[in-house]
């Protein structure tokens, strides 16, 4: 199976005086519609590595191949049309946009693309609101919601464009134990249905062993890397 | 472009108080420039209109003082033929003259017109105050200043002469205020002819005197007659005369336009720092739009855009500001006789400008903001929670 996303020789080094080698001579390849976790101890590199994955970073050193092309080779606005096209991001903290409406920020990513919003993708948003179970808010401002439905919508916006690749930094780092199962259920439910690869960083071992492969990071290297079934 | 639109017009919105305090902030500005500007020209215009309006601002003369135009009914018709931009032709006979009193003589300027075209220029009509135009040969009208001094009455006759020897009876049916002391204390004002008839310069005139549509073209105007006509005559223009009142005109106009620069650059400022703070407080918004795949000009037209509308919003409310308060200025502020103090012209090219001025200051101070939003890398924000 041809790799979805390989990293080549990642070097990550913070500081231009004092610098601060955070990454080191890393090598990782990710199968299509695979469920892999990222965990290791804080400070390890995973938030780091994610985001050079996602291309919000650059490595100081090494490639970044996305369905085979060299993120490095791409223009600025290539790599935003990638971005919107190719990879939705959950993050730790939610990031909403709070001028926005639940439904409007789940449409957010269409309306990047500067696609007209079409009866189908219209249905499309009501039907992630559904999967994600914020039908009752969706026309709430995504300021009035709890922590947990925020992060649900930070999914269902993730999900929009049917990215190849979803990313997730701790996604449900400061929800409560009950929600933050309830999510992983759901972002297992999306990656069998979707079929999109999904790397999702938890520091929850019992989480990440429901995934398909685990990776532990320690000192910016691969310390195990372990698929399962 | 329909997205960075959508997004600005949210951010506006949403940040209510902060939109409403920049809307404020250039409506302000604007109406003061619009009603300073449209104040200043008013004031200019009746300047200029008391000043020039009742007079002569293009004059055909004979070269030699005094001296006889004899074709000035063909250099009238020729004039408006082949002229644009003349309002008003009108010949006369000017020429002092003497009027004797018992045992002194009282100088005075007989001017003899063609009612019909001299009342384009002078409007004695309406400056009548007592008895009525002169309209037979022998008849004149006198200033009120000059009626006063003299005791002058209608129905009165005067006995006019010359120091040439040429004298006549002129008897007087009207008296008027032109509303220039020195002109309404000289002035004796009769038909052409009779002007004619006592100084004996039948068929002949001393000059045409001309209003132009565009005061301030009557240099060019008249240059442009000076090339029509044949070297014994010259012609002279009001602002060659006034350039006093010209150069008057002109530092208020510097002033004025400093003053509505000032208030301009105020308001870029004003509208480049709150927006820059909105930069600021929006820069987690628009660092996860980056993220999601918004690219760095999509980023900054947010901006741009914000910049745009508040100029559009603010401009607009600004002019309708403005013209209010020069409407009020009108109504209350007005001589003892109910006319307003400056009678204020709504000058729509002025305006126009003053809102592409509104419109362009504002998208110019979104222009920081927007080099600011275009740079913001989406890595600081996700890293920084
Ligand atoms: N901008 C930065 N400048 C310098 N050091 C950084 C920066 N960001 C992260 N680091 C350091 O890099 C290391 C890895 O950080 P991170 O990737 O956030 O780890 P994790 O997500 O595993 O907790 C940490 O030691 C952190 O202090
Ligand atoms: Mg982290």
């Amino acid at each position: 199976m041809d790799s979805i996303l390989t990293l080549q020789n990642i070097d990550k080094v913070y500081g231009r005086k004092i610098k601060t080698q955070v990454i080191f001579d890393l090598n990782l390849e990710f199968n299509p519609g695979s469920f892999n976790s990222i965990i290791g101890q804080s400070g390890s590199g995973k938030s780091t590595l994610l985001n050079i994955m996602g291309t919000l970073d650059r490595p100081t050193k090494g490639t970044v191949l996305i369905e085979g092309r060299d993120t490095g080779a791409l223009k600025k606005n290539d790599l935003s049309k990638l971005r919107n096209e190719a990879i939705g991001f959950v993050f730790q903290f939610h990031y909403l946009l709070p001028e926005f409406t639940t439904l409007e920020n789940i449409l957010m990513p269409q309306w990047i693309k500067n696609k007209k919003i079409e009866p189908e993708i219209q249905r499309r948003a009501e039907e992630l609101i559904e999967v994600v179970g914020l039908e009752k808010v969706k026309n709430n401002l995504a300021t009035d919601m709890s922590g947990g439905q925020q992060q649900r919508a930070a999914i269902a916006r993730a999900l929009m464009n049917r990215p190849r690749i979803l990313l997730a930094d701790e996604p449900t780092g400061n929800l409560d134990s009950e929600t933050s199962d309830s999510i992983y259920r759901l972002l297992k439910d999306i990656n069998r249905e979707f079929q999109s690869t999904f790397i999702v960083i938890t520091h929850d071992k019992k989480i990440a062993e429901r995934t398909d492969r685990i990776i532990e990071l320690k000192d910016g290297r691969v310390y195990t890397d372990v698929s399962q079934k | 472009m329909r997205f960075p639109l959508k997004i600005a017009w949210r951010f506006l919105k949403s940040g209510k108080g902060q939109t409403l305090l920049i809307l404020a902030g250039i409506a302000i500005g604007i109406s003061v420039q619009v009603f300073i500007g449209l104040l200043i020209q008013g004031l200019q215009t009746s300047l200029v209109d008391s000043t020039i309006g009742n007079s002569s601002q293009v004059t055909i003369e004979s070269r030699e003082n005094n001296g006889a135009i004899f074709d000035y009914q063909e250099k009238e018709d020729t004039i408006r033929e082949q002229i644009e931009g003349v309002e008003e032709l009108s010949p006369t006979l000017t020429l002092p003259a003497f009027i004797s009193l018992e045992e002194e003589a009282e100088s005075a300027l007989i001017r003899g017109f063609e009612f019909e075209k001299a009342e384009g220029i002078y409007g004695f009509r309406e400056k009548i105050t007592e008895g009525t135009l002169p309209e037979n040969s022998g008849e004149v009208m006198v200033g009120i200043g000059l009626a006063e001094n003299l005791d002058l009455e209608i129905e009165d006759v005067l006995e006019i002469f010359n120091f040439d020897g040429d004298q006549g009876d002129v008897k007087i049916t009207g008296i008027f205020d032109i509303g220039v002391t020195n002109l309404n204390e000289s002035w004796i004002v009769s038909e052409l002819q009779t002007a004619q008839e006592i100084f004996q310069r039948e068929a002949s005139v001393t000059a045409i005197e001309i209003q132009v549509e565009e005061v301030f073209d009557a240099d060019i105007i008249g240059e442009e007659i000076e090339g029509l006509m044949e070297d014994d005559v010259k012609v002279t223009n009001w602002k060659d005369a006034n350039q006093d009142l010209l150069s008057g005109l002109q530092g208020q106009d510097i002033s004025s336009i400093m003053i509505q620069i000032f208030v301009v650059v105020a308001v870029v400022l004003g509208i480049s720092s709150v927006l820059a703070i909105s930069v600021l407080q929006r820069s987690k918004q628009i660092g996860i739009l980056k993220a999601m795949g918004v690219n760095d000009q999509s980023a900054s037209l947010i901006f741009l855009f914000q910049g745009l509308i508040l100029g559009i919003l603010g401009g607009l409310i600004g002019i309708a500001l403005g013209l209010l308060l020069s409407y009020s200025f009108m109504i209350f502020a007005t001589n003892p006789d109910g006319s307003p103090v400056v009678e204020i012209v709504i000058n729509y090219n002025f305006i126009g400008l003053s809102f592409v001025i509104a419109v362009a200051a504002s998208t110019l101070a979104a222009l920081i903001p927007a080099k600011k939003s275009s740079k913001l890398q989406p890595i600081e924000v996700i890293r920084n929670g």
